[in-house]
């Protein structure tokens, strides 16, 4: 009979179901885990040490490039904690725009999951289809910020500006005709806001032709069904945030239980799941864009009907408008303390928490007074969600982990910060 | 929600007695000071009293306060700091201890809150921090061999090492850092209220 050894594999960090760079050393004993230990930090940048020695104004950019997909989610919560600390009221039109794009956010962030997760699993088609839809929202990123995934649109105070009033559209080009052009550009005729509207109208339709290709299918279902199963008392201990701890059937949804920015107006309901299971975390996942798509219908209703302020008027915060700065001195001043010296915030601490798509993102930052923080720290979902790898990971066999990793969610942007 | 915290500091005061450093609500929020001894039996109570059950930690980090305020800092240099959240009575509480100077060890709360496993390591890793009772206190963040804890605040920004692929060698090999620090924007601590005013000045 053959002696038979249990050995250590490295999955990654060069894997392309790693998910960016993780490093992973699998105890296998035969084909089953034993033990899975993971190794990150491939990816450290030590954001929150960059940011002890940048001003306040120029930490904004680094919350885009933590979790990269799901940009605004992350500047969020870094202008609420900038906010509690100055105590800052935001105009209730920014809250809106903030709340809307919170929620194309999550979408986004959802459809990229989607993709990959079916990705790993064996579903090509599913990718394909999701990166359709995230195309039209990227647009809409692109039309209010001018840029596609690092918008730094959110500022301490409100939002960067108001919506724009004609979404941009396509132009002619060799390689499109005329009738093809007229087709892209037919629903981009109006504001960004018709853009949007066209899209929630559309979207429902979009999440049935995934479900038809998921839900029901046999062979999604055995690869999903009681893999990784994660009790919700187990969920709690180990941290689990976001739709970690809903598929456990936790009801914990920080835009319900402690809302912020506009949540507590608008009308949504928490999916939660039973089992905690690979394939509870996709139907929660899936109903989650359900939801996101009904409270961004009702924001663009909202925002419709109520011009308003979207930054704060207070010039030691955000800028003055540049048509004030061309005839007023004391703008100009304000203009060029904010850019050069930044602001200063009074001293204290505080913590600030949004509902990211991934679970809980959170900021906690003290101040002693000064023009740049003295002390950040980013709370990351996926950092506890990824500590508990080896649990979840124990017992099952090695393609699993796969299956696993990539429930989670993981990116390591924010991981690694 | 500032009744229920200061409802909430006063029983922490009364349960804990001398042994609570301080308890303040400040925007909101309740932060409380433990002493070093008893924390370990304090995170177990927060987490099972019925009036408490902080049954979730959200965050461990480190601070060092040795530049706090330009150096007016009159404490303890490392601080710990934990984020609890009760989801039965949907509070938060912030709790901090403070470490030795010279060898901080504090107590691991590992056996509280499974979460706490990465968290405190990761904290181990960018301050030296020890946690006494951790079942697995390696470096997490930092590359395999990195000598130092970088975010102290003595520990520069452009960091001590680079690295970069030796051809004659034939591998890739660490040298002392060439890149200077350069600040662009000074550090400045307006005092009071002269660095924000009140109303928009026309």
């Amino acid at each position: 009979m053959p002696e038979i050894n249990n050995f250590t594999m490295n999955f990654g960090p060069q894997h392309p179901s790693a998910h960016g760079v993780l490093r992973l050393v699998l105890e296998l004993d035969g084909e089953v885990i034993e033990r899975a230990d993971p190794h990150i930090g491939l990816l450290h940048r030590a954001t929150e040490k960059l940011a002890e020695n940048k001003t306040y104004l120029q930490n904004l950019p680094y919350m885009d490039r933590l979790d990269y997909v799901s940009m605004m989610c992350n500047e969020h919560a870094y202008c609420l904690a900038v906010e509690k600390l100055l105590g800052l009221e935001v105009p209730r039109r920014a809250q809106y725009i903030r709340t809307l794009f919170d929620e194309i956010t999550r979408v986004l962030n959802h459809l990229l999951w989607l993709g990959a997760y079916a990705l790993d699993v064996g579903a090509m088609s599913v990718f394909l289809y999701c990166f359709r839809e995230r195309e039209d929202l990227m647009d809409v990123y692109e039309a209010v910020s001018g840029a596609r995934m690092h918008a730094a649109y959110y500022r301490p105070g409100g939002v960067y500006r108001d919506l724009p009033a004609q979404m941009p559209q396509y132009v002619a080009s060799p390689y499109r005709d005329a009738r093809r052009l007229d087709e892209l550009n037919a629903n981009r005729q109006g504001t960004v806001l018709d853009f949007i509207e066209d899209f929630t109208r559309r979207f429902p339709g979009y999440v049935d032709e995934y479900e038809t290709l998921l839900t029901d299918n046999r062979i999604w279902k055995q690869r999903t069904v009681g893999i990784g199963v994660v009790g919700s008392e187990r969920a709690v201990q180990l941290g689990f945030t976001g739709p970690m701890l809903r598929a456990s059937g936790v009801a914990w949804d920080l835009r319900r239980t402690q809302p912020y920015a506009a949540y507590a107006d608008l009308d949504f309901e928490i999916p939660v799941g039973s089992t905690g299971d690979c394939y509870d975390r996709y139907l929660v996942r899936v109903a989650e864009m359900r939801q996101s798509n009904h409270i961004i219908a009702q924001c663009v209703n909202w925002l419709r009907q109520n011009p308003g302020p979207v930054i704060t008027d207070d010039f030691k915060v955000a800028a003055p408008p540049r048509e004030e700065m061309k005839g007023s001195m004391e703008a100009l001043i304000h203009h060029f303390k904010l850019f050069s010296e930044g602001m200063s915030v009074p001293a204290g601490e505080v913590y600030t928490a949004v509902e990211a798509p991934k679970g809980e993102f959170g900021i906690y930052m003290i101040s002693d007074g000064a023009n740049k923080p003295y002390r950040m720290k980013i709370r990351a979902p996926g950092f506890s969600h990824l500590a508990a790898m080896d649990e979840m990971a124990k017992g099952h066999m090695i393609a699993d982990v796969v299956a696993i990793l990539s429930t989670m969610d993981i990116v390591f942007g924010e991981i690694d910060r | 929600m500032t009744d229920a915290l200061e409802n909430l500091r006063q029983t922490l005061s009364a349960k804990l007695g001398d042994n609570l450093r301080d308890a303040r609500v400040d925007r909101e929020e309740l932060t409380v000071e433990i002493a070093l001894e008893e924390f370990h039996a304090a995170c177990l109570w927060l987490r099972d009293d019925p009036a408490c059950r902080f049954d979730m930690l959200i965050d461990v980090c480190g601070v060092d306060y040795s530049e706090y305020g330009d150096g007016t800092w009159e404490g303890p240099r490392f601080a710990v700091v934990y984020h609890l959240l009760s989801l039965p009575h949907r509070q938060r509480i912030r709790l901090r201890i403070f470490a030795d100077t010279e060898l901080p060890i504090v107590p691991s709360v590992v056996d509280v809150w499974a979460a706490a496993n990465w968290f405190e390591r990761e904290t181990f890793d960018l301050y030296g921090i020890l946690f006494d009772g951790h079942p697995d206190l390696r470096r997490i963040l930092t590359d395999y061999g990195f000598v130092g804890y970088p975010f102290r605040k003595d520990f520069p920004l452009v960091g001590t090492v680079e690295m970069r692929y030796d051809a004659d060698q034939g591998r890739v090999i660490y040298e002392p850092t060439r890149t200077e620090e350069r600040v662009v924007v000074p550090r400045i601590i307006r005092s009071g209220e002269e660095g924000r005013y009140n109303a928009r000045n026309q």
